[in-house]
C-alpha cells in the first residue's frame, strides 16, 4: 500500500515533468500563437453571416476553446519524448507512470486554462454576461482537466514514437466529439438519437454548464453536469494510465 | 562477506520467440566495477534495461542493493543513476535545467541540486557552457552532461551502457577516469562495453554474455590466465619470410599481421626457441619478439565463438 508520503513526494515530482513540459512543449511561439488565434477564429466564424445573438454562441465557442486548447500537445508529448529518448529517461527515474501521465495532465491544464480564460475575459467585451460565475470558474477548472487528461488518454494507444499517428488519430476522435457535443445546436433541439450520443461526450456538460452560467438555463441540472465531467476526468486518467503501463515495455522496445 | 549491489537471478526476457535473455544469474559487490560484455545483439542492453526499470522481465528476479527491480521499483530507482549509450538530456533545456530537471525528479532539495550540479559541471568541463541550450553541445559535451545527470543524486550505484562509445579521445579518457574516480568514493559501476581495453583497464570483474546466456563472469586477469593456449608470441624478421611451412609443435594458430607474425600457443618456451633455431638456419635477423599475454578480446573471442 503506498504510504502517503510516498503519493505526495510522486505528486511533487509530477509538477517537475508538467514544468519541463511546458518550457519544451507549451511556451513556444507557434504553439502561443496558436492558442491565442485560435478562440479569435472561432469567434470571427461562428459569428460572421448569423443572425444568432452572441450569447447563444457564447457556450460552443468556449466549450471549442478549452476542448481543443487542452487537447492540443498533449496527445503528441509521449511519443515525441519517446522518439528523442527522453521518454526513458522518465522511466528510469523514480518517478512512478502515474506520477508521469499526471505531470503532462497539468501541463495540459496549464495551457488549456490559461488561453481559455483569455477567452472567458472577452464575454464582457462581446456583450456576454456571466450570471453564475463560481459555476462557470468551476466548470471551466473541471472541464480543462478532463480534456487534459483525454489528450494523455490519446497519446496512450498506439505505442508509437511519431507524434503525428497520435494526433491524427486524436483529431479522428476530437472533431466528431464537437460535432455531438452541443457546440452547434444546443442539446434541447437535437432529436432524440443526437441527444443520446451526446450523453457519451464530455464536451456535452461543458457546454451546457457554460449555457447555465450565462443564460441560466441548461438541458441538465448543473450538478448532474459536475458529477458528469468529475467522473469523465476519472475515467479518462484511470484508462490512460492502464493502457500507459500496459504498452510501456512495447513502447520502449 | 562483501554485500551484493547487484543480484541477479535465473533473469529472462524473450521478445517472441528470441530468448533475448535466457536465465541469467550474477551478482555484483558493492564498491567494484563490474563490466558486461557482448557481441551485438548478445542481451546486454536488454539486461541493463531491465536492471534499470525501463522494461519489465518475463522471469527471474533482480535486485539492486536489496530492492527489487519490479515489485520495489521506484525504491530500485532512487538508489542507482543511469548512463545510457545515446545521450537523452533534454536538448532544448540547458545543461543547467536538465540538471535541476534531474534534481527534482529524484526529489532533492534545490540548492543542493544546485551546488552538487555547479561542481559536477565544473569538473567536467561544461560550467561555462552551463546556460546553453543542449541541441548545441557536441556528442562528447552531451556524453559528458548525461553522466553528471547521472551523478547529480549521488546514486549508491551507477549504470552505463556503452559510456566512451563513438567518442573522441580526450572525452573517452575523462570519463574513463570520472568513473574511476566515482568508484574510488564508493559507488558501485555497471557499464557495458564492446571495448575490451577499455573492460580490461576499468572493470574488477566481467560478465560475457552471448546469445542471451552468460557464459564466463571473472575478473580480467584470471579470464585471460584460463585461456593459457590463447598466448602468443610475436616476431619479425628483417625480410619477408613465409612461417606457413614452419613445422612446430604445440601452435594452435599462425596469423601474419602486417610484417609480424602472431603465433598463438600453450608452450612459448618451445616455439621460441624453435623460432631462434629456424632464424639461425636461415641467416635471418630477428627484428621483434614478443610474448604476449591473451588479450581480454582474444578470451571474448574465443568465449562467444566469434572467430570462428
Amino acid at each position: 500500500m503506498a504510504s502517503l508520503s510516498m503519493i505526495t513526494g510522486q505528486v511533487k515530482r509530477s509538477f517537475a515533468v508538467a514544468k519541463k513540459d511546458m518550457a519544451i512543449y507549451y511556451l513556444k511561439g507557434p504553439v502561443i500563437i496558436f492558442g491565442l488565434i485560435f478562440p479569435f477564429f472561432l469567434i470571427v466564424a461562428f459569428m460572421l453571416g448569423r443572425n444568432v445573438p452572441v450569447k447563444d454562441l457564447y457556450p460552443g465557442i468556449m466549450g471549442m476553446t478549452v476542448f481543443f486548447t487542452a487537447t492540443s500537445v498533449g496527445p503528441a508529448i509521449v511519443p515525441w519524448e519517446v522518439r528523442s529518448m527522453t521518454f526513458e529517461r522518465l522511466v528510469a527515474s523514480p518517478v512512478a507512470t502515474w506520477a508521469i501521465l499526471l505531470g503532462d495532465t497539468e501541463a495540459s491544464f496549464c495551457f488549456g486554462l490559461i488561453i481559455s480564460l483569455l477567452t472567458a475575459m472577452i464575454a464582457p467585451l462581446i456583450g456576454v454576461s456571466i450570471l453564475h460565475v463560481l459555476v462557470f470558474g468551476l466548470a471551466l477548472v473541471l472541464a480543462t482537466i478532463c480534456f487534459a487528461a483525454l489528450s494523455i488518454l490519446l497519446s496512450a494507444y498506439p505505442p508509437t514514437d511519431t507524434p503525428g499517428n497520435t494526433m491524427m488519430l486524436a483529431s479522428m476522435v476530437k472533431f466528431p466529439l464537437v460535432f455531438v457535443s452541443g457546440v452547434f445546436l444546443p442539446l434541447g433541439q437535437m432529436p432524440e438519437w443526437g441527444r443520446l450520443v451526446a450523453y457519451i461526450s464530455p464536451l456535452t456538460y461543458y457546454t451546457d454548464l457554460v449555457r447555465y452560467s450565462t443564460d441560466g438555463v441548461s438541458y441538465f441540472p448543473a450538478l448532474v453536469d459536475i458529477i458528469a465531467l468529475a467522473v469523465f476526468t476519472i475515467v479518462f486518467m484511470v484508462a490512460a494510465i492502464w493502457v500507459h503501463e500496459k504498452v510501456l515495455t512495447r513502447r520502449l522496445t | 562477506m562483501t554485500a551484493k549491489a547487484i543480484v541477479v537471478s535465473d533473469l529472462a526476457k524473450n521478445y517472441g520467440p528470441l530468448k533475448a535473455v535466457d536465465r541469467v544469474s550474477f551478482s555484483v559487490d558493492a564498491g567494484e566495477i563490474f563490466g558486461f560484455l557482448g557481441p551485438n545483439g548478445a542481451g546486454k542492453t536488454t539486461t541493463l534495461r531491465m536492471l534499470t526499470g525501463i522494461i519489465r522481465p518475463d522471469g527471474g528476479t533482480a535486485s539492486i542493493l536489496g530492492h527489487d527491480v519490479v515489485r520495489d521499483n521506484l525504491a530500485a530507482k532512487q538508489v542507482r543513476g543511469v548512463v545510457p549509450e545515446m545521450s537523452n538530456a533534454y536538448v532544448d533545456l540547458t545543461a543547467w535545467k536538465n540538471l535541476l530537471l534531474t534534481g527534482e525528479l529524484y526529489g532533492i532539495p534545490k540548492k543542493l541540486t544546485e551546488e552538487r550540479s555547479e561542481r559536477l559541471l565544473r569538473q567536467f568541463g561544461l560550467y561555462e557552457k552551463k546556460d546553453r541550450a543542449v541541441k548545441g553541445y557536441s556528442k562528447g559535451m552531451k556524453q559528458r552532461l548525461i553522466i553528471c545527470m547521472a551523478l547529480v543524486s549521488q546514486p549508491p550505484l551507477l549504470f552505463l551502457d556503452e559510456p566512451t562509445s563513438g567518442l573522441d579521445v580526450e572525452s573517452s579518457r575523462l570519463i574513463k577516469d570520472i568513473v574511476r574516480e566515482v568508484n574510488k568514493s564508493g559507488t558501485t559501476v555497471f557499464l557495458t562495453t564492446h571495448n575490451m581495453e577499455e573492460a580490461s583497464q576499468l572493470c574488477d570483474r566481467v560478465a560475457i554474455i552471448d546469445r542471451g546466456k552468460i557464459v564466463a563472469v571473472d575478473s580480467p586477469e584470471k579470464l585471460k590466465a584460463k585461456s593459457k593456449e590463447l598466448q602468443s608470441i610475436e616476431v619479425s624478421f628483417d625480410r619477408p619470410i613465409d612461417l606457413g611451412g614452419l613445422a612446430m609443435a604445440d601452435v594452435s594458430k599462425t596469423e601474419k599481421a602486417g610484417d609480424k607474425y602472431r603465433i598463438y600457443t600453450g608452450n612459448p618456451d618451445a616455439v621460441i626457441k624453435r623460432l631462434a633455431g629456424f632464424a639461425e638456419e636461415k641467416g635471418l635477423r630477428i627484428v621483434t619478439l614478443n610474448l604476449l599475454a591473451p588479450s581480454l578480446e582474444d578470451v571474448f573471442v574465443e568465449l562467444t565463438g566469434k572467430g570462428r
